[in-house]
């Protein structure tokens, strides 16, 4: 958003701030990778002092409180700062506290994340040594960041322990909430073959209840059992704390945010991007993208006294790992299912849509390079607009 | 594809959830009812359908913890009311949408 506003705003008027609590900015689609070993610690991080655009004043401190009514900012350090426009940006974390347990005496020993840059590092660490057994991906609940994640972490263990000649000394076992790996009617069709290709077992409509760290096993409400050697769980997705202490947020601490806008529902000079809001896209970065390009606009717009666009779509765009250096490629927003086809140009390609293919690997490894080079800097992605396009998906019925 | 639910022709997915919570009505949720094994509903199972369908018209996605500290039930009793699958089955009932995944 700061690439984007310093190079239309002028800067005799404003002044354009980043607060962030960090020093270190995460690839997050990276730790999918580094248990993998595929990627490394460097290949996803960075310094966000080379990160700030040319123009713009960063703040390195801790928010303790946002007032949206005094237009105000409290650090943790006691000072404050003002602002006329507020953007919130806080994203989601993990919460594994919410559940008994699951940050118990097991926690990155043989429970492990792969949500953070620690619990990925980890993970990688204990792989690196592991000789086979039970292991359980697992969802706590939704909404999760980046929701086919622990599927794409299902299907890149089976080719890890095949590369390895463990596999037939592996059980791969993936736990839900939703009623399967694939809740969408053609995601259903096509793709259920990817589970017993791969030989990975499925537990739907399992909502934990705990993690019996003794005991090695994940106990739902309805006390069904699952029993792990090592267990790989998405916890509870949660917005920053800084959003509750603020109140500002619901019972997951997400911002009330109007879904075509991204203006907050409460205050109008308070808008919300990415992962922070409560809008019922998918919380993945390319949704974040596509956001900016409206919420731009819609600032723009909110400083010169216009009507705001209602135009975000909802707008999604996600490769998804297959394993076996083959990935797929989704396109979807609020009102559209993911179905096949061919992206970005319609009839053309070169990528397809909701198929396998070397071709959207690659795509899905040259992404780290457009992250760091285009997308952090508000450079489109060429052919690829803000708005989903129907063209070039096959729709059969809605 | 249409169905003809407790003698009405409705729309609905292939899973047999309505396409439109404005055709849903009562005498719908009790035939979807016995068709999911939950059987006859009682006052609370109306309270629990009416808390859902509230949270759906007001665009709030529904997950078995915000149910469970809705205030209007816990996850025990809501597992109690609509056994094997809570979530999925009383959406089915309140005429709205499952929860699902973006695949």
């Amino acid at each position: 958003m700061a690439s984007h506003l310093v190079k239309k705003l002028p800067t005799k008027d404003w002044n354009l701030t980043i607060v962030d609590q960090s020093k270190d900015h995460y690839y997050q689609p990276g730790f999918l990778f580094l248990p993998f070993d595929t990627y490394t610690e460097k290949d996803v991080v960075k310094s966000i002092d080379g990160l700030i655009p040319k123009g713009v004043k960063y703040i390195n401190k801790v928010v303790d409180k946002i007032e949206p009514t005094n237009n105000q900012i409290l650090f943790q350090d006691e000072q404050k700062a003002d602002y006329d426009i507020l953007i919130v940006a806080t994203g989601s974390r993990i919460a594994p506290e919410e559940i008994e347990g699951m940050k118990g005496s097991g926690w990155h020993k043989d429970v492990y994340d792969f949500y953070t840059f620690e619990g990925a590092r980890n993970l990688r660490n204990f792989l690196r040594k592991w000789e086979g057994g039970k292991m359980v991906v697992h969802i706590t609940e939704m909404p999760i960041k980046c929701p086919v994640a622990p599927l794409e972490f299902s299907f890149l263990a089976d080719s890890y322990f095949k590369k390895k000649g463990i596999r037939n000394k592996v059980d791969i076992t993936y736990v839900t909430p939703l009623s399967g790996a694939f809740t969408k009617p053609t995601s259903s069709k096509k793709l259920s073959y990817l589970l017993e290709e791969k030989d990975i077992k499925i537990v739907p409509d399992f909502n934990i209840m705990e993690v019996d760290n003794e005991g090695k096993k994940i106990v739902s409400y309805d006390q069904i059992e699952v029993d792990y050697d090592v267990l790989v769980t998405v916890p509870t997705n949660m917005g920053d704390d800084v959003i509750l202490r603020s109140g500002m947020g619901d019972d997951l601490n997400f911002v009330a945010t109007h879904k075509h806008t991204l203006q907050s529902k409460k205050h109008e000079n308070v808008f919300v991007i990415g992962d922070a809001t409560d809008v019922p896209a998918s919380k993945a970065g390319s949704v974040a993208h596509f956001e900016a390009e409206t919420l731009t606009d819609n600032i723009l717009l909110y400083i010169a006294g216009k009507v705001l666009k209602e135009e975000f779509d909802g707008h999604s765009n996600c490769f998804i790992e297959t394993g076996n250096n083959k990935a797929m490629l989704i396109d979807f927003n609020y009102n559209q299912e993911p179905v096949d086809g061919t992206f970005p140009i319609a009839g053309v390609g070169p990528l397809r849509l909701l198929k396998e293919s070397v071709l959207n690997h690659w795509g899905k490894l040259a992404f780290r390079w457009v992250y760091w080079n285009m997308l952090l800097k508000g450079v489109p992605i060429p052919m690829v607009s803000r708005n989903m396009k129907l063209a070039g998906k096959n729709i059969t019925s809605k | 594809m249409e169905a003809t639910i407790a003698g009405i022709n409705v729309q609905v997915n292939e899973e047999g959830y309505l396409k439109d919570f404005s055709e849903w009505n009562e005498d719908i949720a009790k035939e979807i009812s016995n068709q999911e094994e939950v059987g006859e509903l009682t006052d609370r199972h109306w309270t629990v359908l009416k808390y859902l369908q509230d949270q759906h018209i007001n665009d709030i996605a529904l997950t078995i913890r915000k149910v469970g500290k809705s205030g209007v039930t816990d996850i025990k009793e809501f597992y109690a009311l609509f056994p094997g699958g809570p979530l999925k089955k009383a959406t089915k009932i309140a005429g709205i949408p499952k929860p699902v995944g973006c695949i």
